[in-house]
């Protein structure tokens, strides 16, 4: 028994959070949200958008799968009105999950001012249906978990990394469905991450994952690869790649998923985050903030977050874990971090010891625990334009016989 | 000071503390006199290494020598290179074409 209990949603899906999201559907619209949500001083009322007026596929799926996520209790769309982006559709789909969901448009609401104001009496009237939701007891098995690396050094390869693998390993071994991400972060990875593929399809599909990768940062002349990696003693990509890798743990990989595809049973799973076909849209992901919204779209209850500098953020939706690798870094930033992975730098604990730790704390805040980025109010979310072609069919598992 | 050796084929070690110029660190049971102080996570050359030469951590090539370097002298950018995409520091453009 995990001891957690989840908020169940009318479709099925069980959460961790009930968060009544508000969304703009266009830059244009974004701060009549943010007024809605800043005016609201809810710590579970957060915001989110899409800040292009041109349509995007990707962008309309991820934003289906954040508005029909187990963390979410009810959602508020604003829309400027003459935007590209399909409201009807999001609307649609929030709508068949069961959540409930309105929308405002300002061209149709009297403006800024009169928008804000029906705004906050929409998100009284979510956070109350929101409010009855039912609870039941959840099972780790029920759980999706993310992880991401992000302002990497040369500790964080040795600490943090793999002690989030050890995390992976038992909530993967207890049935979660795991998610490590960034396939430009994988270069010179891709054979021996091959090797841990449960089918001969599934790894030739990772090689090919990482290939593109490669490709994709070859053309924008610039690897996953920040100055402060460097000044972290980080020195090429592929060293930085070994680091990130560990993050996986040591399961086998049961399968590929790309942003909003939700994965069907539990195991470890890559996210491939790196456009598919021509160079189109600029980088695949212009900050950390992008990779973890995209986890969330994959339907993560919470994520991992390891650095070595010292990340600050945490997202809205779902709760971010801090884990910190460089104890320099901890002792700058204590109040930033949830765990002091630096310690097994200084012989101040083990692996497997912080690995215990890290999936305590999973289960902790799964059971309403805030994280320290929660609690300090983080709720970064950035999303930009992108191309995919659907997953291939060897990148799934067989589904399980229920 | 004994800096750490993360596979038994790596010819760098990783610091989990600075070093200072001069001052004696251990590599493999033997003394060695760091020729300059580097920082944590940082690291140094396990052995004399040449130009050309595979770097290996975690048992795995992490790129390649472009300047030799003696035992116990840091391993950055200074003296090696990706094997796959270059790497960038604060001084980069984002320029539209970094190939040119």
């Amino acid at each position: 028994m995990s001891g957690i209990q989840g908020y169940l949603r009318a479709d099925g899906r069980k959460g961790i959070r009930n968060v009544v999201a508000v969304a703009y559907l266009v830059e244009c619209a974004h701060h009549v949200a943010r007024a809605i949500v800043t005016k609201t001083d809810d710590s579970d009322v957060h915001l989110i958008g899409f800040p292009g007026c041109f349509p995007n596929a990707y962008a309309l799926k991820v934003m289906q799968a954040i508005g029909t996520h187990p963390n979410i209790g009810g959602v508020l769309l604003i829309s400027l009105g003459c935007e590209s982006f399909n409201r009807e559709a999001l609307r649609a789909a929030i709508e068949a999950s069961g959540r409930p969901v309105e929308t405002l448009v300002i061209q149709e609401n009297g403006g800024t001012a009169s928008t804000i104001e029906k705004g906050r009496q929409a998100v009284a009237r979510l956070k109350a249906l929101a409010g009855q939701t039912p609870v039941a007891p959840m099972d780790i098995s029920e759980l999706v978990i993310g992880t991401i690396c992000g302002g990497s050094d040369g500790t964080s390869g040795i600490t943090a990394n793999p002690a989030v693998g050890r995390a992976f390993d038992r909530l993967g071994a207890a049935g979660a469905a795991c998610v490590f991400e960034e396939t430009g972060e994988l270069v010179g990875c891709e054979t021996i991450m091959a090797h841990r593929a449960i089918t001969p399809e599934l790894g030739v599909e990772l090689e090919a994952s990482v290939r593109k990768a490669e490709a994709y940062y070859t053309v924008m002349g610039y690897g996953s690869f920040a100055p402060g990696n460097a000044e972290g003693g980080l020195t090429t990509q592929e060293e930085k790649s070994m680091g990130a890798y560990s993050k996986s743990g040591s399961a086998p990989i049961v399968g590929i998923l790309k942003p909003g595809d939700q994965p069907p049973s539990g195991g470890l799973y890559l996210l491939d985050v790196v456009p598919d076909g021509e160079v189109r849209f600029g980088f695949p992901n212009i900050s950390d903030n992008a990779e973890i919204v995209e986890l969330i779209a994959c339907g993560a209850h919470l994520t991992l977050f390891t650095t070595g500098r010292g990340s600050v953020v945490g997202s809205a939706i779902s709760p971010v874990i801090k884990v910190c690798a460089n104890p320099e870094t901890y002792r700058k930033l204590s109040g930033d971090m949830d765990v002091d992975a630096g310690r097994i730098m200084e012989g101040r604990g083990t692996l497997n010891e912080v690995g215990d730790e890290i999936f305590d704390l999973v289960l902790a805040v799964a059971g309403g625990r805030r994280t320290v980025s929660e609690a300090l109010g983080h709720q970064e979310f950035i999303l930009t334009y992108k191309a995919f072609d659907p997953i291939g069919p060897a990148c799934l598992p067989l589904r399980r016989a229920s | 000071m004994k800096p750490i050796l993360l596979h038994p084929d790596d010819n760098v070690l990783v610091l989990a503390e600075p070093i200072t110029a001069g001052q004696a660190i251990e590599i493999d049971g033997a003394p060695v006199i760091p020729p300059q102080d580097v920082a944590v996570g940082h690291k140094i050359a396990r052995r004399a290494l040449s130009v050309g030469d595979k770097v290996l951590k975690y048992g795995a090539p992490i790129g390649s020598m472009t300047a030799a370097a003696q035992i116990g002298a840091h391993v950055h950018m200074h003296n090696m290179k990706s094997d796959y995409i270059a790497s960038h520091t604060r001084l980069a453009t984002g320029g539209e074409d970094p190939g040119r």
